[in-house]
Order: C-alpha cells, then structure tokens, then sequence
C-alpha cells in the first residue's frame, strides 16, 4: 500500500496543480486539532513540579505499567494465535461448513468491550449463573476474573476477530505456488507453513496484531468492569478522585506514549524490503484443501468451543438478562433519550469527521511530499490516542470556557480526533483512483473546474465519503468513555446507559440498551466482511 | 534408464478431463519437451508428475520408485522433482541467496555460491527479488530449483514472462546450463520455437494426451497429422488421394503408404519456391517481411499457398503473378478424422 503511494506520488507530483490554499489550510486546522491533546499533555506534563512526577510516577505506576503491558502482550499474543488458527481452519481445511464458521469467528466484533464483559462476569463472574449452578457441587470461589489470566481471557475473546479477518484475507489471497515451490524443494506442510506462508501473511497479521494491542491499551470498559487495575481505569480514578488533575495529565501521558511506541514498533517491524504484491500474473488458481481426516472431530470442537465462548456464551447471556429482567419488571432502561441521543451525536460526529476528512485525505494524495507525510501520520496517530486521553485533555482544555466543557460540541470534536482515520481511509483510496488525467480530460472537453469538481471528483468520492460516515457513525454510538466524560449534564446515549448499568452490576437493566448497540454493530461488520472477502462469492 | 516414467495418468476438474491417458517417458540425462496449444492440459501433466496433484488414474514412477498410482502416493517434498513455476514464485520475504538455500540443509548451505556462479548471478546474492530483472529472476528461479540436485527438473513456461529479445538468450543459457550439470528436464512450452531449438526430444499434446514423441528434427518434418503439423510451423495442408503406395496432389505426386483413399499432403513453406512470372497461375495476396526471410501467402485455383523465401525479395509485392514449385519434401499425412 505504502509503497503504491509512494510511487504514485511520485509519479503525480510534477503533474500536479499544487492544493488550493483553502483546502492545505483547512486540512492543517484539522490536523492541528488531532494533535492538540497530546501537544496539551506534553505541556502540561513539562510544567509540572518534578517532585509531582516523582509522586505521580513512585506510588503505582510501575504496577500499572505492568499490568497493562503484561495484558496487552498476552492479549495481542493470545488473539493472534486463536485469529490465525481459525483464519487456517476457515480457508485451507476442509472443515466442514467452513463458509459458516468464516462468518461465525468474525462476529464476536459486534460485543463493544464492556457490552461483551458484563456479560461474561453475569455468566462468570461473582454471583454470576455458574457460580449458583456450581455450589450444590461445594464449588465456593470461581477463579477470579479480576486477574491478569481472566482479564486476558475475556479480552481475547473479543479482539481474536481483528487478526481472524486480516490472516483470513490474507490466505485467501495468498498465491499458492508460493507454498508449492517450498513443498518441491523438499519441505513438509509444516515447514512450508513456518518458512513461506507465515513470513509472507506477516504484514497483514501484524496490523491486526497491532489493532488488538492498542484495542487492549485503550479500553476501559472491560478492565474497569472486571476491576482489573490498568493505566486507563488508574486515570480514570485519578481524575474522579482528586481535584488536583495533574496525575491523571501525567498517566495519560505515559499512556500515550505506550501507544505511539506500539503504533512505531509495528511499522518497523512491518520489514520494508520485501514487497508482497504481485500484480496479475499467473492464474487465480484456489489452494488445495488440506484433508484434516482424524482430526476434523478435534478441530470441529475447538472452533465450536471458540464461538461458544466469545459469541453464543455474550450473545445467549444478553438474551437471558433481558428476559428474566422482564419477568423480574426491571425497567427496560430504554428511554427515548438514550436513543435519540445516541443517534444524534453520533450522527453530528460522522458528519464532521467526513467533513474534516476531506482536505486531510486531498492534502494525503495530492499535496507536496512533505505535507502528504505529515497528514499520513498525524491522521495515525488518531489510531494510538486512547479515547479516554483525549477526553481528558479536552477536559482539562475546556474547563475554564464553560460554553464548551461539557457540550456537544466537545464530544463531536473528540470523535473527529479519534475516528478521523476511519474516514480518512476510504477518501484516500477513492482519490488515489481517480486518475488527475480524468479531470485533464474534463477540462479539454470543454468544461470549467467547477463543472469538473460536481461531474468527475464528486461522484468519485461521494460513495466512499458516506461508507466512511456510516462507519464513524457506527463507532461512536459504541464509544464509551470519550462520550462519558464530555457529554453536557444529563446527556444520555445508549453507551452510558449499559455503562451506569453495568458498573453499578445491575446487569439486567444494561440488557436492552446492550443488546441494540450489539445489533447496530453487526452492519459495519457486516460492510467490512465483505471487503476483506469474508463472505464469498456474494 | 528412465527417470520419470508416466503411464496413463488421468485428471479430472469438476466434469473437465485436463489430462486422460497420458503416456510419457523421459530418460537420463535428456530434455524433454511438452508442446502443447494452452489448455491441452501440460501444466496439469506437469503438476501430476510433481506431485502438486494427485491422478485419478495412472501411474507416476521416478527412477524405480512409483511415486502416485494405485495403492502408491509420494507427497511432493519426498519425490526429488525440482520444478520452476511459470511466474518463478520467488520468495518474496528472502533475497536470493536465502531463496536458492531453502531446499538446502545446513552443511551444503556451501552450493549457494557455486550454484549462483553458475548461473552468473554471483554478487547479487543479498538482492531481494523485486530489485532483479525478469531475467534474474528467471535464473534465481532454476538455480533454486537445482539447489537439492533433483533427479527431475521440471520447466513450467519458463520463458513466457521474459520479452522477447531475452528470451532467445535466456533460452540458450539454460540448454547450456542443462548439459552441463546432466539433468533430466521436462520443459513445457506451448512456444514452438522454444520446442524446437531447446530439446533432445519433442512430446507433442493435444486435448490432454501425448500424440506424438520424436526429435525435434522428426516430429517437424514427419508430423502424426495435420495438428501436430501446424503446431509445430506453417504448414500447406493440400488435399490428396492414395492409391497402391503412391499419393497425387495438386503439386504432384508423392511415396506414401496410406490406405488408398483421401489423404492430406503437407508442405512446409520452405519446400516452395516463387518465382516471378507474368503467366503464372498464381497472384501474391500478402506478404510479411522478417529481414531474413519472407511468407508469401499466395492464391491458387481459390486455395492459399505460404511461400517462405529467404533473403529479401522487395519484386514479389502483393498482386504479383509467380510460379509456384515444389523444391522440398512433400509429406503425406492421415486425411482429418
């Protein structure tokens, strides 16, 4: 992909009209606001007394960085594994039904993290189902969920489909002579496996790994709910407990810094020597099955134990609250103004994220080499801030202009910041196609800019615009702790719903509100399966 | 003695038969050619005798082992078959020394060097594939396959992705490179130049079978039929008829022990001769000038004649009237089934 850009720019770069103004400078203010919180942070993190940082870094810092590094390494390691066995099972063998299990192990994506959570604590947790149906047998104390392996568990469970999708496609566009060649040069299945077909889905597997480890990084609903103490719910806390907020500035900080490290990491470990494309050669020629024979019994369980656990287990539990909520007559929780709520801001955030993805995806493809670098990596580094960092910095940044803390405006703002990449990425693709040559020929057929810009660029680019805007739509009715913190007084989505539900255990009250968002959820799923190829041949 | 013995091999995808009854025989120390018109099913053929597929029906047996048949299945990596894929399939994440040590094991990681030397790629060993010319690629590609000292190399389309100016050179160094380290290669080609000019033999194929075996010299001037015939060059197919050993046609007559009855004669354009000549009974309709020589494809009695003629002859533009004449060999073939 990089390397694609790169070329083309290159080859563009003399032809091109340079950006009009208006649009550079639009797309500087946007990118000035993605990185205002951390140019914030870092500030006020300077301006800090030393002895502070010496207080903030010495009580338990040290723990929580270990605790968080410990469970995104364990996370990232476990998904990984679980996502590239299943994406194996789904593409290569001859498992049976394996189009439905292609479908089955990508869905537990639609569980936003602390949706899937409480959940599993209903079923698992303290005083959850499992623990009343195994005391008659004398068992008194579940292992506890609030612990390093618990915690890696459940998140597991719940970021496996973001390697499961990448490895998936990457298989099924693997080209298979590749693994031919190794088996005619004396290698075994196994060897083959390790030496070709790994290092050459190594790419595609470490950006999903990547997605997993800053999933893991960011979240706060599951480590909260599950009390497993990482760096978001330390901040979290900080900033609820203390009116001095400069621990909770100078943990988002290290939190931030953690994430940028990650983000860096895996861009250099992507390996930039080898090039993996190969363009239209050879035959489109499907890979061989490989017959599982004995073990299909085996590999039948795993993958019906994998969708057991991480979707029909969160699935059937939401389901089951819901009911006996309604037996119980606990309300349904469903205000009118949770939904409505929902519905706005998440709508006002995909259309300003749209809006100010424009001039950053036309200053990405067209702008001077320079500027196109800097918008790639500003528009990253929305990937590697954490939702509730920038929250925070927008907190602290607002607090003293009260016709903004604390106002819609403030949460659409946050979503531009967070989900910028998300619509950035479809833009790019669509102007990277449309050939600057289409609208040469434009002009020479005798029309003006203007008419070129509304009959050539727009219709180009409108689809890709309002994909990018459904899929921040559909993200920020999901997120939590952005929504939380900036929301004005009173302001109800369905998120913090299930969120004040949930925290306070009362599991049967955050179904409803749960059990929609999970439905919303399944469209973009739904959109993004079919590019990645998951669904075939529809 | 023969390295690769393949006898009645049969595949079939989905109701398609790619390959039915397929008979080889390729001995030690030769190149075999497979020629063949692109879908008779030589890559598939190719791919059974590597064990890529397995036959539905047939038999596999490399040196004196069977490697796929009844009761009998040697996995790829167990047959000591080298093949290079029509594309190279280099690995992409290695760079070329990496690439042509990956069938090697640890104490003959020595070969590499060796082995590039003779190809002459020496120095370009910590290049990665995409920073080498098609060329270098291709040559990667054979010195990988080499690597393991196969008992059999097999030749997918090896030059179809080089350009045409390479491929003549290319071409020769790999015959070279094949006689000089004594392997045993099957080359499939659908490039009839490529056929002729590479090989010991020729294994002719049409519709998923071999139709014909030969040195390349045999199987151009004595083809089975009509097919294999303009498989392998222009070829003038004229209508003729046997009667007692002895076959008339347009342009005479002509020892051949057919059945009495129709028959097919061919001649090759380099059998013709045109000359100019205002009473001739032929018109040049179109003529196509390769430098060294010429086809005229000329029109006589409302049948067409290719003419080839070396050197340039600028007097037989189209519309001319010649003489055409017989001055080589005219060969009788099987009438078309």
């Amino acid at each position: 992909m990089s390397v694609a850009l790169d070329v083309a720019r290159r080859a563009d770069a003399h032809r091109h009209p340079a950006v009009p103004v208006g649009v550079a400078v639009a797309a500087l203010l946007v990118l000035g606001l993605v990185a205002l919180p951390p140019v914030y942070l870092v500030i006020r993190g300077l301006a800090l007394d030393p002895e502070r940082w010496d207080l903030v870094l010495r009580r338990r810092s040290l723990d929580l960085a270990w605790n968080t590094l410990a469970l995104a390494a364990v996370v990232t390691a476990g998904a990984t594994v679980l996502g590239l066995a299943a994406a194996w099972l789904a593409v290569r063998t001859d498992l049976p039904a394996r189009r439905l299990w292609a479908t089955l192990f990508a869905l537990p994506l639609v569980f936003p993290s602390y949706v899937g959570t409480f959940a599993i604590l209903a079923f698992a947790g303290p005083r959850g189902i499992l623990q009343r149906w195994l005391e008659p047998l004398g068992v008194e104390r579940l292992p506890d969920l609030a612990s390093l392996p618990g915690a890696a568990l459940v998140l597991t469970l719940f970021t496996y489909p973001y390697v499961y999708l990448v490895a998936a496609a990457g298989l099924r566009g693997l080209d298979p002579s590749w693994e031919e060649a190794a088996r005619t040069l004396g290698r075994g299945r196994w060897e083959t496996f390790r030496r070709v077909t790994l290092p050459l889905l190594r790419p595609s597997v470490s950006g999903g790994a990547l997605l997993v480890a800053l999933y893991v990084l960011h979240d706060f609903g599951a480590v909260s709910l599950l009390r497993y103490p990482t760096f978001t719910q330390a901040i979290f806390l900080a900033y609820r407990g203390t009116i001095d907020r400069a621990a909770a500035a100078v943990l988002s900080l290290l939190l931030l810094a953690m994430a940028v490290l990650v983000v860096v990491a895996e861009r250099r470990a992507r390996g930039r020597r080898a090039r993996y494309h190969r363009a239209g050669r050879g035959t489109d020629r499907p890979p061989r099955l490989v017959l599982l024979g004995r073990w299909r019994w085996p590999a039948l369980a795993a993958s019906g134990a994998l969708v057991a656990l991480a979707l029909a287990l969160p699935a059937g539990m939401l389901v089951h609250l819901l009911l006996r909520g309604l037996a119980e007559g606990v309300p349904l929780n469903l205000t009118l103004g949770a939904v409505g709520g929902s519905a706005l801001v998440a709508s006002l955030g995909a259309v300003a994220t749209v809006l100010a993805a424009l001039p950053v995806a036309v200053v990405a493809v067209r702008g001077g080499p320079r500027l196109a670098r800097m918008a790639d990596g500003v528009a990253w580094l929305g990937y590697a801030l954490p939702g509730l960092v920038v929250a925070l910095a927008f907190v602290f940044l607002t607090a003293r202009l009260p016709p903004l803390y604390q106002s819609l405006p403030l949460v659409v703002a946050a979503y531009v910041v967070l989900f910028l990449p998300q619509a950035v990425e479809p833009l790019r693709g669509a102007l990277l196609r449309l050939d600057p040559r289409l609208e040469e020929a434009g002009r020479t057929l005798g029309r003006t800019r203007g008419q070129v810009l509304r009959r050539v660029v727009v219709p180009a680019v409108l689809r890709p615009a309002l994909a990018g805007a459904a899929l921040v739509c559909l993200t920020a009715m999901k997120e939590l702790p952005a929504t939380m913190l900036l929301r004005p007084t009173g302001f109800e989505t369905l998120a913090t719903r299930v969120w004040t539900s949930a925290s306070a255990g009362l599991y049967s009250r955050a179904a409803v509100p749960a059990l929609l968002l999970v439905v919303v959820a399944c469209v973009p799923l739904w959109a993004l399966a079919g590019r990645l190829g998951v669904r075939e041949g529809g | 003695m023969n390295v690769l013995e393949a006898r009645g091999l049969g595949k079939r995808f989905g109701s398609v038969r790619a390959v039915e009854g397929f008979d080889l025989v390729v001995r030690e120390g030769e190149t075999c050619a497979l020629l063949g018109p692109s879908g008779c099913g030589k890559t598939t053929a190719l791919r059974l005798v590597a064990g890529l597929e397995r036959p539905d029906e047939g038999l596999v047996r490399i040196r004196d082992r069977v490697v796929a048949g009844p009761g009998a299945w040697v996995p790829p990596e167990a047959r000591r078959v080298g093949l290079v894929f029509q594309d190279w399939a280099l690995f992409p994440h290695l760079d070329v020394r990496a690439n042509v040590a990956f069938g090697l094991d640890g104490d003959r990681r020595g070969r590499v060097e060796e082995l590039l030397e003779l190809v002459h790629l020496d120095g370009l060993a910590d290049r990665m594939p995409h920073e080498l010319s098609g060329g270098q690629q291709q040559r990667v590609a054979v010195a990988r396959a080499l690597a393991p000292q196969p008992d059999l190399l097999l030749l997918d389309e090896p030059f179809s992705n080089l350009d045409a100016q390479l491929r003549a050179a290319v071409r020769t160094e790999i015959r070279e490179l094949l006689r000089a380290t004594g392997t045993t290669a099957v080359l499939v080609t659908h490039d009839r130049e490529e056929a002729l000019s590479v090989p010991d033999r020729v294994a002719v194929m049409l519709e998923g079978r071999v139709v014909q075996v030969g040195t390349p010299f045999e199987v151009y001037a004595a083809p089975a039929d009509g097919r294999v015939a303009r498989l392998l060059g222009e070829a003038n197919l004229l209508p003729g008829r046997a009667r007692g050993g002895r076959v008339r046609f347009a342009l005479g007559e002509v020892e051949g022990s057919l059945p009495d009855g129709p028959c097919e004669v061919l001649v090759r354009p380099e059998a013709l001769r045109a000359t100019p000549d205002a009473d001739g009974e032929a018109r040049v309709d179109d003529v196509a000038f390769y430098g060294h020589d010429q086809l005229l494809r000329c029109a006589i009695d409302g049948a067409t004649l290719e003419v080839r003629l070396a050197g340039p002859h600028p007097e037989l533009g189209p519309g001319a009237r010649v003489r055409i004449e017989l001055v080589g060999p005219a060969v009788p073939l099987p009438a078309r089934a």
